[in-house]
C-alpha cells in the first residue's frame, strides 16, 4: 500500500519519525506503523526531563491486541509529550504525522539525523 | 500449514487481516477491532464460527450417557432447546465448556471449541467405551461437515428471516426463544439455526453443511446490510465476550480448573445424579475452592490489562495474588477491563487490586459481573 509520507520528516528503520525544527525534534510513529498497529488504545509516553538515546526503547503503544515499544531515533531531553494522547489514542491512527506525535526533544548530537532515512528511503523500505 | 474454514475466500475478498488463531487461519478484524465491536453492540455483526465443533450424540441411551458426561442436567431440556455446560474429567477439570440442544427426542448436537475438537472427540469415545449402555449410543464427530456463522447485535432479529425464504416456516424472530434451536433451509439443505451467541447482545447462531456456507454468509450480509451489519473477526469476538465476562477455554477455563472455580455453578447439576467430576464438584461446594475467578477494572487510564499479567493485592503490604486470563481495552467502557483467578477470601466486590503492567502497579477494582451491561 502507499502509505502517506511527508516531505518533512525523516524515519527510523523500526518506524519512528521525527520533524526537526532548529534543535528542537518532535517524534511520532508512521502512518505504516500506525496501520499495522490498527487501533490504538493506550500510549505510556517518557516523561518531561528524562534522558533518550537513540534507539532505545522510550515509549509504548498499546493496540487492542498488541503492546509494541517505541524507539527513540535520536538522542536528548524530553521536552514535551502529547498530553492529548492520554483521551485520544485515536490520534496515532487518525493523524500519525500530525495530532498523533508522541514527544518533542532537545537534540543532544543532531548529527544522528544523517543516520535517518529520507523519505524516499523509508517509502522504499515498506515497499510503497 | 493452518486450517481454513469455508469462508476463507470471503474473509481475503473483504481484506480481512488475518491470523493464527490455534492452528486456523482467521480473521482478527476486517475494518477495525473497535468499529466493529461497536457494530454489534449498536446493530449487527456477522463472525465465521466454522472453525467450532460439533459433534453429534443418538439413540436412546443419548440423555444418560450425556448427563454422565456433561455437568448440566440433560433432562432439563425440552425439544429444540440447548444449555450451556462443561465437560469434567475426574478431577472436576474442565475439558471443554460447550452447547448441548436437544434436536430430536434421540439426537443431541453438541457445539464445541474448535481449539478442542480432538481433546473433545477422543474422551467421548473413551467414555462411551466404558459406558454400559454404549450399543444404545452413536456419537459421530462431525466437525468436519459443518460451517457456522454467529450473527450478533440488537437488529439482527429484524432481518433474520429475510436469511431463509421459506413462507411455511414460522417466524425466527417471534418464536425462537433464547437458547431454542430451529431448522430451517437453505439451497435446499438443513441449516440449525440457535438463539444463543457469544458477545452478550441477541443474535443467532447457524450451523450449516460446509458446501453451503459461504452462499449463507453471503445472503446474511446481503440482507443486514441495510441494517448496519458488518462483518466481525476474532479481535471484536474477544472485547465483546470479556466485556461480558463470558470465559475463554484455555483462559479462565483449563483441565485444572473447576467450573465452581470459574464461578459456574449455575451450570454444575450436582442433583442429577452422579457424573465424571461429580465428587470434586460436590466437594468444592461445601468446603470452596483454592481460587475464585472475578472480574475487574482499571481505575484510572492505563495500559490495558492483558492475560498472564500478575494481579497483586492493594495496600503497603501488597503481594502477589493472582493472575490475569482475559483483558484488553474495553471499547464500550473506555477502560481497561479483566478477568483473573484471585484467593476466594480476596475476592469480594468492589476490593482494590493492582494490575502488574511493565514493572508498574496499575490500581484496578474488583466489579461484580457483567462488566458491561445494556442499560
Amino acid at each position: 500500500m502507499s502509505a502517506n509520507i511527508p516531505g518533512d520528516v525523516k524515519h527510523a528503520k523500526t518506524h519512528e519519525w521525527v520533524r526537526v525544527r532548529d534543535t528542537l525534534a518532535t517524534v511520532g510513529i508512521s502512518d505504516h506503523a500506525q496501520h499495522e498497529l490498527a487501533d490504538v488504545v493506550f500510549v505510556e509516553l517518557p516523561v518531561v526531563g528524562r534522558q533518550l538515546q537513540a534507539g532505545a526503547a522510550c515509549a509504548v503503544v498499546e493496540s487492542v491486541k498488541t503492546a509494541s515499544d517505541i524507539y527513540s531515533p535520536v538522542s536528548g531531553e524530553v521536552t514535551a509529550v502529547n498530553q492529548q494522547l492520554v483521551q485520544h489514542p485515536e490520534l496515532v491512527n487518525r493523524d500519525p504525522y500530525g495530532a498523533g506525535w508522541f514527544f518533542q526533544v532537545r537534540l543532544s548530537r543532531p548529527a544522528e539525523l544523517d543516520a535517518l532515512l529520507a523519505p524516499a528511503d523509508y517509502s522504499r523500505q515498506i515497499g510503497a | 500449514m493452518l486450517k481454513r474454514t469455508p469462508l476463507f475466500a470471503a474473509h481475503q475478498q473483504l481484506g480481512a487481516r488475518l491470523i493464527d488463531f490455534g492452528g486456523w487461519e482467521m480473521p482478527l478484524q476486517y475494518s477495525s477491532i473497535l468499529d466493529e465491536h461497536q457494530a454489534v453492540r449498536t446493530a449487527a455483526g456477522l463472525f465465521d464460527i466454522s472453525h467450532m465443533g460439533q459433534i453429534v450424540v443418538r439413540g436412546g441411551g443419548a440423555p444418560e450417557f450425556l448427563n454422565r458426561v456433561l455437568t448440566n442436567d440433560i433432562r432439563k431440556l425440552q425439544s429444540r432447546q440447548g444449555q450451556y455446560t462443561l465437560m469434567c474429567n475426574e478431577r472436576g477439570g474442565a475439558i471443554d465448556d460447550l452447547y448441548v440442544y436437544q434436536v430430536e427426542a434421540e439426537e443431541f448436537l453438541l457445539v464445541v471449541n474448535a481449539s478442542r475438537i480432538g481433546a473433545d472427540a477422543a474422551w467421548l469415545n473413551q467414555q462411551l467405551a466404558a459406558f454400559p449402555g454404549r450399543s444404545a449410543v452413536d456419537l459421530k464427530n462431525l466437525s468436519a461437515d459443518f460451517g457456522a456463522l454467529a450473527l450478533q447485535g440488537p437488529k439482527t432479529a429484524q432481518f433474520i428471516d429475510a436469511c431463509f425464504s421459506s413462507s411455511s416456516s414460522q417466524s425466527l424472530a417471534a418464536t425462537l426463544r433464547k437458547n431454542g434451536i430451529a431448522r430451517r433451509e437453505f439451497l435446499g439443505r438443513p441449516v440449525f439455526v440457535s438463539r444463543t451467541g457469544y458477545t452478550g447482545e441477541d443474535g443467532f447462531e447457524m450451523v450449516a453443511p460446509a458446501e453451503i456456507t459461504p452462499a449463507l454468509w453471503a445472503k446474511v450480509l446481503e440482507a443486514g446490510a441495510p441494517f448496519g451489519l458488518k462483518p466481525a473477526g476474532l479481535g471484536a469476538r474477544d472485547t465483546l465476550r470479556t466485556e461480558v465476562c463470558y470465559p475463554l477455554y484455555g483462559h479462565e477455563l483449563d483441565e485444572d480448573t473447576t467450573p465452581l472455580e470459574a464461578g459456574l455453578g449455575a451450570f454444575v447439576a450436582l442433583a442429577k445424579g452422579d457424573f465424571i467430576g461429580r465428587s470434586v464438584l460436590a466437594d468444592q461446594k461445601t468446603r470452596g475452592t483454592a481460587k475464585k475467578l472475578v472480574a475487574f477494572k482499571s481505575a484510572e487510564k492505563s495500559a490495558p490489562p492483558r492475560p498472564r499479567y500478575p494481579i497483586w493485592s492493594a495496600g503497603p503490604d501488597c503481594r502477589p495474588i493472582g493472575r490475569v486470563t482475559s483483558g484488553t481495552q474495553s471499547p464500550s467502557l473506555g477502560i481497561g477491563i479483566g478477568m483473573g483467578y484471585v484467593p476466594p477470601e480476596m475476592s469480594a466486590a468492589n476490593s482494590p487490586i493492582a494490575i502488574e503492567i511493565r514493572g508498574k502497579h496499575a490500581p484496578a477494582t474488583i466489579m461484580p459481573k457483567p462488566l458491561y451491561r445494556k442499560s
